[in-house]
């Protein structure tokens, strides 16, 4: 029977003044896929989480849709995986984002997928869908999430999943 | 100076550390990329607006009403 979101760790922020980054580290090759699922907030203006594979932020490429419900927009920005709530958005809400990575112990590239919506009770919230490759064919060890403006804020996390094929 | 939470999936245990010089440059960078994709897609939103407005106005104009203009394009 297949194994589907077996945890592997949680990371949650809870300093007060939030964390730059979150990271996990010697992540298990023993499993077919990675999902990592999260719920983040910043401590500043509403902005974008941004991943980094292996301490690398090289050779990633992009293109991501983007919705605030009004009206769309697309583009390409290296390494963006999702949306994250601001402080200039509803107070206390957080954004959800969740983070397919196939075959992420293969020796091809790495390609990534991500969907994510902001949390806003206002005039607008954007949702986006993203598809990314690193070119690199090495295993991913080592996965780093970076809020681009501010810090993640305290109460924000991220949970690593692995699946199995079989 | 900023810092990143680090968990060891080998044995959960989670560590603060603070971010490199060159961690720190390339979240410059990303940030600065990101205002440029905002401002853009900001632009392009006003654009956008601003076009359909301007279509309404012509149309208006020309005798449609608003509910021939709605009909149109919404």
């Amino acid at each position: 029977m297949a194994v589907t979101h077996k945890l592997i760790q949680t990371i949650s922020v809870t300093a007060g003044a939030g964390q730059a980054s979150i990271e996990f580290t010697s992540i298990p090759q023993t499993y077919t896929d990675l999902k990592i699922v999260l719920s983040v907030r910043s401590t500043s203006a509403a902005t974008s989480l941004d991943v980094a594979f292996n301490g690398s932020t090289a050779s990633f490429t992009n293109k991501f849709l983007q919705s605030s419900g009004s009206a769309v927009s697309s583009g390409s920005l290296a390494r963006y995986a999702g949306l994250v709530t601001g402080t200039d958005q509803t107070a206390i809400v957080f954004a959800n984002c969740e983070i397919y990575i196939p075959n992420y112990s293969g020796s091809t590239n790495k390609s990534f997928s991500g969907d994510a919506v902001q949390e806003n009770n206002g005039t607008y919230s954007y949702a986006s869908i993203v598809a990314n490759l690193w070119s690199n064919t090495a295993a991913i060890t080592q996965i780093t999430f970076t809020n681009t403006t501010g810090n993640l804020a305290q109460y924000s996390s991220a949970s690593l999943y692995g699946i199995l094929k079989s | 100076m900023a810092t990143k939470l680090v968990v060891d999936c080998s044995t959960g245990i989670t560590t603060e550390v603070e971010l490199t010089a060159e961690e720190v440059a390339q979240r410059e960078v990303d940030a600065a990329a990101w205002a440029e994709a905002e401002e853009a897609r900001v632009a392009a939103e006003a654009a956008k607006a601003s076009a359909k407005a301007s279509a309404e106005s012509k149309l208006k104009a020309l005798g449609l009403t608003d509910a021939e203009v709605s009909a149109l394009i919404g």
